[in-house]
């Protein structure tokens, strides 16, 4: 087991900040896309893409890799910043978000852009993908891990447990769910459009092992990372408190920034505070 | 000599799980009733019930296809194309994913379960999706060639099978190709096109025409997308008339996909028979299709209304 240090915290706390920078700029750019849902997610990606995943930015295709999907296919500019930061392709396509004929496409499709795992976008599909991918991972006896993350208004679609049903049935050890549980969805706070909570109680009424973290603690997230790897039998939850629009002092919190690009002007407010970080 | 082309699927699709290690086979408790009960008995490991749970099925195909496998996954064709319809369409077809959806119990024949588990639509609903391949046997013989024939052409396809014992049409499946009408019968006067069950109704009824001296060719339009252009338009410049025939509605499935390609390339009078933009009902097989006059009977006499329809 890698020894979680404050070096690590640090040094995967600062790509988190690079991930952030580059989900506004590129949503600033495009002109549209949803910038808060990337932002609260963007500690748990980057603790997933340089700490706990194993693959090859030359070798997309290499059988053994870990998968993660982005069941929250929105926070598609997320994926490509993570993506581009980790090679699987030069960082000026990043400009490219959403225009016509870009592999950058509004959410990820994978026959576009390598190192997308999944087509998503339309919300509850991409977790299925997932429990496929962990029971091919076991039919094939490849110890690559799957791991999606979902949106917490993305819990209201039925069919994401019948997934979650499927992943315990079949005792899916090698599957991690990771929550983005930051409140809000596009009308409003999801306790006043449709209630979720206890997300966890949830998870743990299917079978699953499920953790309640802090979403912006990196070494809560890297700590519970590797007791999911202690977990052989079932699959694993982490329902992450986070705060939407996380790193930018005039999203943070606000449900209209779940899709919402900002202005030119809202843009360079927005990189001077990343640069005075 | 009569098989049920679910049976044939079954034995099928067992066969193929012996040959190829990476066919991986979906159901959704349904398993005795679609026939992947032959594979899941003999490749257990490669079988996986996700119980009632249509969509999350689908979804569950396309992740084990995009990690290599073959998947063919079954239930009845409304639960198939109806529920799941989206997570076909976004997850199978939009990612051009080897998710073979094999849907049983297509059509009225389903009998005495009634309407909530008879599709009409699901060709309708399957041949609008890009990419998407749409294919509908016609009896035990072509099923089984279906089935070994989708297998091997990449991405996304729906076959559609039905629950009923149904007449063998064809003694050999050599030459059976993808996207290829056959010709079963060829005459002058009117051009039948049918699939499924209705093709042994349209040979049926094509002898009935001879007996008044009106000669029909008869096409099996199995492939229904990629249609055979060629052939049907052929027979359409052949014969100046044409008829579709299917166990489907007439609003969207064969005849909407002939009538489309008619009416721009050749147009000519087509009759399409089928099921009237209803919903079916409880009754057994073969009383249904005589109510919903999917018969032989309807066959020939649409046939004459075609021809009388002739400019």
């Amino acid at each position: 087991m890698r020894e979680i240090n404050q070096q690590v915290i640090d040094e995967i706390g600062s790509k988190a900040r690079r991930l952030r920078r580059e989900v506004i700029r590129m949503v600033g750019t495009a002109g549209s896309g949803h910038p808060g849902g990337a932002l609260s997610a963007a500690d748990m990606v980057a603790c997933l893409y340089f700490w706990e995943m194993r693959y090859d930015p030359q070798r997309p295709d290499w059988p053994e890799r870990d998968r993660f999907v982005l069941s929250k296919g929105h926070a598609a500019p997320l994926l490509y910043a993570v993506l581009a930061e980790s090679g699987f392709f030069p960082q000026e396509m990043l400009g490219t978000l959403r225009r016509l004929g870009s592999p950058l496409q509004g959410h990820p499709d994978m026959r576009k852009l390598p190192g997308v795992e999944a087509s998503t976008g339309s919300l509850g599909q991409g977790v299925g993908w997932a429990v496929g991918m962990a029971l091919a991972a076991r039919l094939d006896r490849r110890d690559s891990r799957v791991y999606v993350l979902l949106g917490d208004g993305e819990l209201e679609e039925g069919m994401v447990w019948e997934a979650v049903m499927a992943a315990s049935h079949y005792r899916l050890g090698n599957l991690v769910a990771l929550i983005d549980n930051n409140g809000l969805q596009i009308d409003g706070p999801l306790h006043e459009v449709m209630s979720v909570e206890p997300i966890g109680d949830k998870f743990r009424a299917f079978g699953w092992e499920t953790c309640e973290i802090d979403g912006h603690d990196i070494g809560a997230i890297l700590r519970t990372l590797n007791e999911a790897r202690q977990v052989k039998d079932r699959p694993f939850a982490i329902v992450a408190r986070t705060i939407k629009g996380k790193g930018c002092s005039f999203m943070e919190g606000q449900v209209d920034w779940h899709g919402k690009a900002p202005t030119q002007e809202e843009l360079e407010r927005a990189l001077l505070e990343f640069d005075s970080v | 000599m009569q098989v049920a082309t679910r049976d044939a699927y079954g034995q099928a699709l067992k066969e193929l799980g012996e040959q190829y290690p990476e066919v991986v086979v979906l159901d959704a408790d349904l398993s005795k009733s679609t026939k992947t009960v032959d594979f899941a008995r003999a490749f257990p490991d490669r079988f996986f019930d996700m119980g009632i749970a249509e969509q999350n099925m689908m979804a569950v195909a396309a992740g084990l296809a995009a990690s290599g496998k073959v998947v063919f996954a079954s239930t009845f064709a409304i639960f198939a194309t109806g529920r799941a319809f989206e997570q076909i369409r976004n997850s199978a077809a939009q990612a051009q994913l080897d998710v073979k959806v094999c849907a049983t119990h297509a059509g009225i024949t389903v009998g005495e379960d009634g309407s909530s588990h008879q599709s009409v639509e699901d060709i309708a609903l399957m041949r609008v999706i890009p990419n998407m391949k749409v294919v509908v046997p016609a009896d035990g013989p072509s099923t089984a060639w279906a089935v070994r024939a989708i297998y091997h052409e990449p991405g996304p396809f729906y076959l559609r099978l039905g629950r009923p014992k149904v007449p063998v049409v064809y003694d050999g499946v050599a030459g059976l190709k993808i996207g290829r009408a056959v010709k079963l019968r060829e005459g002058r006067d009117v051009g039948i096109l049918a699939c499924g069950i209705m093709v042994s109704e349209s040979l049926q009824a094509a002898s009935m025409l001879a007996a008044m001296g009106i000669e029909a060719t008869v096409l099996d339009v199995h492939t229904i997308k990629p249609l055979d252009r060629e052939l049907i338009l052929e027979t359409a410049r052949a014969t100046g008339c044409l008829v579709t025939a299917e166990e489907h509605s007439i609003i969207g499935g064969l005849g909407g996909a002939v009538s489309e390609l008619t009416a721009s390339e050749y147009p000519v009078p087509v009759v399409r028979v089928g099921i009237r933009d209803l919903f079916g009902q409880s009754g057994q097989p073969r009383e249904l299709m005589e109510y919903y006059r999917l018969t032989a009977q309807e066959i020939a006499r649409a046939a004459q209304i075609s021809m009388s329809q002739k400019g």
